[in-house]
Parts: C-alpha cells; sequence; structure tokens
C-alpha cells in the first residue's frame, strides 16, 4: 500500500457491516493498492448512521466523511439505505450553510464483492480531500462580526382582531370549556406590547384573552405536555401547521383536541420593536390597527408603522390553514403567500464558504447555550431527554467552547429536518439575537427541493419525508464514480 | 484628597488603553447586531467603539466561566509494574487582572451576592477568590429605572456602589469616576485623569434624579418567610409556573446565578487523558437534581421554579441575610413566555397558606 508519509488527511468513513465493509476486506484480501487516510468505523446498516455523526467528525477534525452501504434494493435489512439516502442527501446539502464544503462528504454503495469497486470510490474520495486540503477548523476560523439586513420590501399589515370576533371567539371557547381542561391563547404580560400565554381553565380567566399581532408564542409547544387532557387551543397559521405537524408524527392525538382558527396577516416583530422603542419605564396606552401602532411610552407618543416592524417569517407563509379546525372565526380570504426568501437566509446565500463558517464563528461566542430556542420550539418534543445534555451516550462536552455551542445548534436544526414548520419561535426568543432561523428555513428550502415541494406541517395525511422514501427517488441523483 | 476624577465622554479610549497598558484586559460593553440587538461584555481593543447600554448577558462570566478548566489530568502505566496506574494533575493557574467597564450596579451586587458563598463560606473557593482578586469593577450609574428592572424593591438601587470599585456618573460632558474601595482609589489616583473638583456636586445630583424617577418600591421584607410557608403549596407553584418552558435563560442571564456542575472530559476518547471542567448549570434542568438511583426530588418544572425562586428571596437570606437578586430584571426581559419573577414574589407574599385557607373554610 502506498503510504502517502506525513502527508495523510483524517478521513472517517462510516461503512455497514454487511455490504462496504466486506467490500473493504475484499479489496484488501485482493491486495487492491489503497490510499491509508481512511479509518474505518463499522456499523450495522447505512440506515444506522445519524447525519450527525458525519458533523461531529466534520467538526472535531475530520478532513473528509465517507458513508457507504448496501445498493439500494439490497439492504440487508430491506430498507435501512433507503432511508439513509434521504438523510444523507439532505445532510450534503445542509453543509454549505454552516461554512463547510460539501465534497468533504460523500455517500456511495458498494456490494461485499465489490472490492474494485471500493478500490475505485477510496481513491477517488481521498484524491478529492487532498485537493481540498486540511478542513478549516471551526474554532480557529477568523470570526466575521456581519449583520443582516431586516427590512424587506412588499410588508403586509398585521393581525388586529376586531372585538366582536374576539368577542364571539370568547362566547364558542366558553361553551366549550366544561368539556375541556383547558384552552390555550394569549393574555396582557409585563406590559401591553407584550404578550404571553394564557390558560384558560374559567370563564374569569376567559376575560384576560388577547389575540391580536403582540401575541407571538407558538401555544402548541405546550401540548405534547398535556397528553391524556382534553386540550383546545387558538391557532392562526403557523400554529395550525404545528398542530398538523405532531398529528403527522402521532405525537398529539386529535380526539384530545378543540381548534378554534383564527385568520392572521401577520405577527409583529417584537425584538426589532424593542429595539427601536429603546429603554424605557411604563409603557402607558397600545393602539394598535393593521397598519399603525401608537405608543405612549414614559408620557411620549410613539408611532410605528407595522409593515416596518412585521416579522419576516410572515413573508413566508403559506398563507392557506391546514384542514385541521373545529371553529373558525373571521375571514380567511386575505391571507396570501408571498414565498420570498427570509432575509437571514437570504444573507447566508450572498456569504461564502469560508465568510459563513466565520459568521457562525462569531455568532457561537455570543451563544450562551440557554437552550431558549430549543425550550421554545414546538417540534422538539424530547423535552429532558434531550441529546446535547445526555453523559450517556456523551453528544456534547460541557465545555462552553464555540465549537460545542455550534454543535448543539447543528443538532437542534437536523432534528427538525422535514419537521419545521417556519413559526421562528427559536430565533425570536434567542436573548443574544442569533438568526439560527436560517438553518431551519435552509433545512426546508432542501426538503422542498429534494421532496416535490414537501412543506412541513400543511397536510395531516401526508407522511414526513424523512419517515419514509421511495425505491426510487426522483431528485436525488447520486454521484457515479467512474 | 478626594480620589474623585472626571472622565470626558471623547477620553474614554484613551483611558482604556492607558489600562491596557498596565497590564489588565478591559472588558466592556459592545453591541453586537443581531435579529435582536445584544451587547456583550467583551475585550476591548484600541479603536473598538464602546456602547454604554446595560448588557444583555450579566458579566458574571469574569469570576465564574461558563466553564472553566480545574485542572487537566493524565493516567499513565508504570512499565515496571503495569496493574498500577499513577496520575498527574496539572491545574490551571493564570489569573491575569482584569478591568470591567461600565457593568451597572446591579451586575456590580451580582459579585457581592456572589462572592458570600464563594468566599466567605465553608469553603473558600480557590478558582473563584483568584478571579475575584484579579478583578476591578467600574460601574456606570443607571441614569434611570427601567420596564423591567426592580433593583430598588431588593435593597439597591441605581447608583448603589455595592460590590463596584469605582462608580461612574455621567453629567454633561464626560464622567465622574468615584473610588469606592481602596483598590479603586488607587487605580484613580495613579490614573492620569483630571480631578473631578466640582463636578462632583453634578453627579451627585444626577444620581438623586436616577432614583427619583424609580417606580414605586414594593416591600419584599416578609417574603423568606412568606415564600417558606408556601413551600409545599403545589397548587400555587403549579399556577405560577405553568407557561414556564424549563429552558435556562433566566439562570444563565442572572448576575447571581451560580449554580454549576463538575464534569470529567475526555480529550482522547478513552479517559487517559482529560480535563476536569466546571461549568454553568440551571436548575431549570432536570440534570440538575436527578440522582444516581434515578430518582429525581425535581421531577417538573413547578418544583425547578420553586426552587429558584426560593433560593433567590428565601433560603440565601436565611444564609446571608440579604437577597440573592440584584433586581437587574434580565429575568423578565427574556424569558420567552415572560414569566415575571416580581410577579410570582408578589404573589407568593400575598398567597394565603394552608393554615388561613382552613381557618376561612371552617
Amino acid at each position: 500500500m502506498p503510504a502517502l508519509a506525513n502527508n495523510e488527511l483524517r478521513i472517517v468513513g462510516f461503512l455497514c457491516n454487511w455490504c462496504s465493509y466486506g467490500g473493504a476486506d475484499t479489496a484488501g484480501v485482493a491486495r487492491a493498492s489503497q490510499p491509508t487516510d481512511l479509518r474505518i468505523i463499522r456499523v450495522p446498516c447505512s440506515g444506522r448512521v445519524d447525519p450527525l455523526f458525519v458533523l461531529k467528525a466534520l467538526l472535531n477534525g475530520a478532513d473528509g466523511v465517507l458513508v457507504s452501504g448496501c445498493h439500494p434494493r439490497d439492504c440487508h435489512y430491506g430498507t435501512g439505505n433507503f432511508y439513509a439516502r434521504r438523510r444523507l442527501e439532505v445532510l450534503k446539502r445542509f453543509l454549505p450553510i454552516l461554512g463547510i464544503d460539501p465534497a468533504r462528504f460523500s455517500y456511495t454503495w458498494v456490494s461485499a464483492s465489490e472490492g474494485q469497486r471500493w478500490q475505485k470510490v477510496v481513491s477517488r474520495f481521498t484524491e478529492e480531500i487532498h485537493a481540498l486540503g486540511p478542513a478549516p477548523r471551526f474554532e480557529a476560523v477568523e470570526p466575521l462580526a456581519k449583520a443582516c439586513s431586516w427590512t424587506q420590501e412588499s410588508k403586509g399589515p398585521v393581525s388586529v382582531i376586531s372585538p366582536e370576533l374576539l368577542e364571539q371567539l370568547k362566547k364558542a371557547i366558553a361553551d366549550k370549556l366544561p368539556e375541556l381542561d383547558c384552552v390555550l391563547g394569549w393574555q396582557e404580560g409585563r406590559d401591553l406590547l407584550h404578550s404571553v400565554p394564557l390558560f384558560i381553565r374559567s370563564e374569569d380567566d376567559l376575560t384576560k384573552l388577547r389575540c391580536d399581532a403582540t401575541c407571538h408564542n407558538n401555544l402548541v409547544r405546550y401540548l405534547p405536555d398535556l397528553k391524556g387532557q382534553k386540550v383546545g387551543i387558538i391557532v392562526r397559521s403557523c400554529e395550525a401547521r404545528s398542530v398538523v405537524q405532531l398529528l403527522q408524527e402521532g405525537l398529539i392525538s386529535r380526539e384530545e383536541l378543540v381548534v378554534f382558527a383564527l385568520p392572521c396577516q401577520g405577527l409583529l416583530d417584537l425584538p426589532r420593536l424593542e429595539e427601536a422603542l429603546g429603554r424605557y419605564q411604563r409603557l402607558e396606552d397600545l393602539t394598535l390597527t393593521e397598519t399603525t401602532l401608537r405608543l405612549r411610552v414614559d408620557g411620549q407618543e410613539r408611532v410605528f408603522q407595522t409593515a416596518d416592524f412585521r416579522q419576516s417569517r410572515c413573508e413566508q407563509c403559506p398563507g392557506e390553514l391546514p384542514a385541521i379546525a373545529d371553529q373558525s372565526f373571521g375571514d380567511f380570504s386575505g391571507q396570501t403567500a408571498s414565498q420570498t426568501l427570509p432575509p437571514e437566509l437570504a444573507f447566508l446565500d450572498s456569504l461564502n464558504l469560508q465568510e459563513r463558517m466565520g459568521f457562525w464563528r462569531a455568532c457561537m461566542e455570543r451563544c450562551i447555550l440557554c437552550h431558549a430556542c430549543r425550550n421554545s420550539c414546538p417540534m422538539c418534543v424530547c423535552r429532558d431527554q434531550c441529546i446535547a445534555e445526555s453523559r450517556e451516550p456523551h453528544w456534547q462536552s460541557a465545555e462552553a467552547s464555540v465549537k460545542e455551542k455550534f454543535f448543539f445548534q447543528i443538532i437542534h436544526a437536523l432534528h427538525l429536518a422535514g419537521r419545521c414548520t417556519g413559526c421562528g419561535e427559536c430565533q425570536a426568543n434567542c436573548p443574544v439575537g442569533l438568526p439560527i432561523f436560517a438553518l431551519r428555513a435552509h433545512l426546508n428550502r432542501i426538503v422542498s427541493e429534494l421532496f416535490d415541494g414537501y412543506q412541513a406541517g400543511c397536510d395531516p395525511k401526508a407522511v414526513p419525508p424523512l419517515l419514509t422514501y421511495s425505491q426510487e427517488e426522483a431528485h436525488i441523483h447520486e454521484r457515479s464514480w467512474e | 484628597m478626594s480620589s474623585d476624577r472626571f472622565l470626558a465622554h471623547t477620553a474614554i479610549g484613551d483611558f482604556l488603553e492607558g489600562l491596557v497598558q498596565t497590564g489588565y484586559t478591559v472588558y466592556c460593553p459592545q453591541k453586537e447586531p443581531g435579529v435582536r440587538q445584544s451587547v456583550i461584555f467583551a475585550p476591548w481593543q484600541k479603536g473598538l467603539p464602546i456602547s454604554l447600554e446595560k448588557a444583555t448577558v450579566a458579566p458574571k462570566h469574569l469570576v465564574l466561566p461558563q466553564s472553566e478548566v480545574l485542572f487537566r489530568y493524565s493516567k499513565h502505566k508504570e512499565s515496571a509494574e503495569p496493574a498500577k496506574q499513577s496520575l498527574t494533575l496539572d491545574a490551571n493557574e493564570i489569573f491575569t487582572p482584569t478591568l470591567l467597564f461600565a457593568s451597572r450596579p446591579c451586575d456590580a451586587r451580582g459579585f457581592a451576592i456572589l462572592d458570600r458563598p464563594f468566599l466567605q463560606g465553608l469553603f473558600r473557593d480557590p478558582y473563584y477568590a483568584r478571579r475575584r482578586e484579579a478583578l476591578c469593577v467600574v460601574s456606570l450609574t443607571c441614569p434611570s429605572g427601567c420596564a423591567t428592572c426592580f433593583c430598588h424593591w431588593t435593597g439597591a438601587g441605581p447608583s448603589s456602589p455595592e460590590g463596584s470599585d469605582i462608580l461612574m456618573t455621567e453629567i454633561a460632558e464626560g464622567f465622574v469616576l468615584q473610588g469606592i474601595t481602596d483598590k479603586g482609589k488607587e487605580l484613580l489616583l495613579a490614573s492620569k485623569l483630571p480631578e473631578a473638583g466640582e463636578k462632583s456636586q453634578e453627579a451627585t445630583k444626577a444620581r438623586k434624579a436616577a432614583w427619583q424617577s424609580l417606580s414605586p418600591v414594593q416591600d419584599l421584607s416578609t417574603a423568606p418567610q412568606k415564600l417558606a410557608e408556601i413551600f409545599a403549596d403545589q397548587a400555587f407553584w403549579s399556577q405560577a409556573t405553568q407557561a414556564c418552558l424549563a429552558c435556562g435563560a433566566c439562570t444563565y442571564l442572572c448576575p447571581t446565578c451560580y449554580c454549576f456542575n463538575i464534569t470529567d472530559e475526555s480529550l482522547d476518547g478513552e479517559n487517559e487523558q482529560g480535563v476536569r471542567l466546571r461549568s454553568w448549570d440551571t436548575c431549570m434542568a432536570k440534570q440538575f437534581t436527578e440522582e444516581a438511583s434515578g430518582h429525581n426530588p425535581r421531577p417538573d418544572k413547578a418544583q425547578r421554579m420553586r426552587n429558584r425562586i426560593s433560593h433567590k428571596f428565601s433560603s440565601y437570606p436565611e444564609n446571608w441575610g440579604s437577597f440573592s437578586c440584584s433586581g437587574c430584571g434580565r429575568c423578565v426581559t427574556h424569558c420567552p413566555v415572560g414569566l415575571d419573577i416580581r410577579e410570582i414574589v408578589l404573589k407568593a407574599i400575598h398567597a394565603k397558606t394552608a393554615q388561613q385557607n382552613e381557618k376561612e373554610t371552617s
């Protein structure tokens, strides 16, 4: 074997026990010459390869990662590699948003008899990694302090619910309340601008109900915890999608749920509004119309155009409410989809790989791992069992380094692949304002490209694309190793 | 001779540069752009713009880093006796003089609150002690209160000197710097700043105005006793915390939360070499109280939040005679679901105890 003395790079290979590991063995027995950079980790099946294995390797010093399994339709377990193919393709397309060259990761299929093919795959991949050179280390890249612009054109109005409509809704909830354990809604928080979740258990609670554009909390977050209780929930488009996604995954039960649907034109972006408002002591009054927000703050009148402070995610809202409502209130016709790119994603798209890694590096210096992003996410259902905090297996060190923080963000994002309903709570609740929604938005884009425009939480009957497979993938074109 | 000095707005850069030259690492608030603008304490370098806004994250990491290496370890097998293994420990002992510039009085008071358990308790924590001794705190008097802060409820105010070495107050053209501790006074006397002279009176006026701008103060003196009384009132705590997401934002942003975890992290995958880390922990996490048997005395968020609030307003005061909350309001500002510690403490003060409830019904 030609040893690349002192010139070796670190390449990690995850090989399935039944085919590719055998294929590598066949190549060895045949004394086929191979480069020695590859370190092989044997796994039972390519379906066992968690995309996080690959990312953990890449973040911890691997220059390249190769996954190889049985050929499609030849899996020892029948379908493992079909699932793997979807996950690994999503992973490959996910890498660039992190600033990692997607060429550093590849996946392929080698059977136990294909010693020659193995030789070709490993030689080609090693050659390509050598052409790229040693991978940049996340903790060593120059931080890039750059900010994305939040101003967008063609902003719509924000939601204002008329007093009559609110009364109608309250009456409907009051009628249903005797048969429910509680109804989830919103109420005024520490002042008129800050709304917080409301758990309606009595008529008295109901008087506090508020449903306007300041109500940003995604109430679906609470549903898995209330399993076993009969719960009512007020939804708008984004909450409705989260409900549908949890139903699709069987994490909540439709029978235990009563859905009250409201139309929504858009929500206010509280963090940006707070920034514009500056430090204040007392908020004395608030008047909100679709286009204007009037505040009296410390005795002074402040007027904001709501169009300037509409949440950017509302621009990507698919508009239409998924067919989930038990009772609907108001006019849903005004909801339209504009399908622009989220500004945080457009910003990352405008950077090159090196800049993106530098950008995230700078972000992670501010991250304090408070987990507000994870714990406000309606799709993060593991609660106390999150792998980020597990010691066995030991996914993460307790070290608060930029690398560990970034890996946590990657865990959260990847566990949302094909599941994120785009509510943006993760980002809205980050105390230090990290644009982490970009990671989810990019994953949503990948899933949409690969799986015929699939959007999470829009169709209660659809199977989430990463929970299924097709034997022939229409949009996954694997590379040829010829 | 008064150690009061005057620092012109335009001279901040030179002043900080001078401190860097004398060997200090200077941390000052810097604005970071993002979805939400944040203000972070970061090492100052010449030419960096400074923000004087209240920081998003409290500066407690300067005395209690989010994670710190207590020591490195490596295990060796002895060739003569392969069954025997020896262990080498290597502690990190480098602590550089650090100056914290333009923190707020609530941040500084946070240090005073941390000092009690770390320095005055049964054990004096050597890591904390060395960092704390190497730290000089220059606090900026708040010009007014804000919507979420409540330092005056906890026994302090916008110009409280507790925990600060130097207190600076903004006046027309700059700041009056007033030495509080000997360390602070010496630093000012050794500096090239002009004496404040009559400007000191202007600063006193500014401080008075700040106090006058505060909202009415709430009396929390009965909080320790009341919280102890309703400790077992599960209904109260469940109701108060039903919206809580059990994330750790409140504890990690807090200038006075000091709970930590200690873990060994292998550096070679086989634990032959590694580091013993001390890192921030949060009482909002399940693992915080999980026992080796699997039993968890605080299985849900109601008990975890009860612990946080009772520690700050009941058990810490029992041990140390003051609240372990400096009223900075960060937990209120940044809680994703707007859980308001002020509201819960006030509710607790006015809550009826089980005995009172019984009396009323009988």
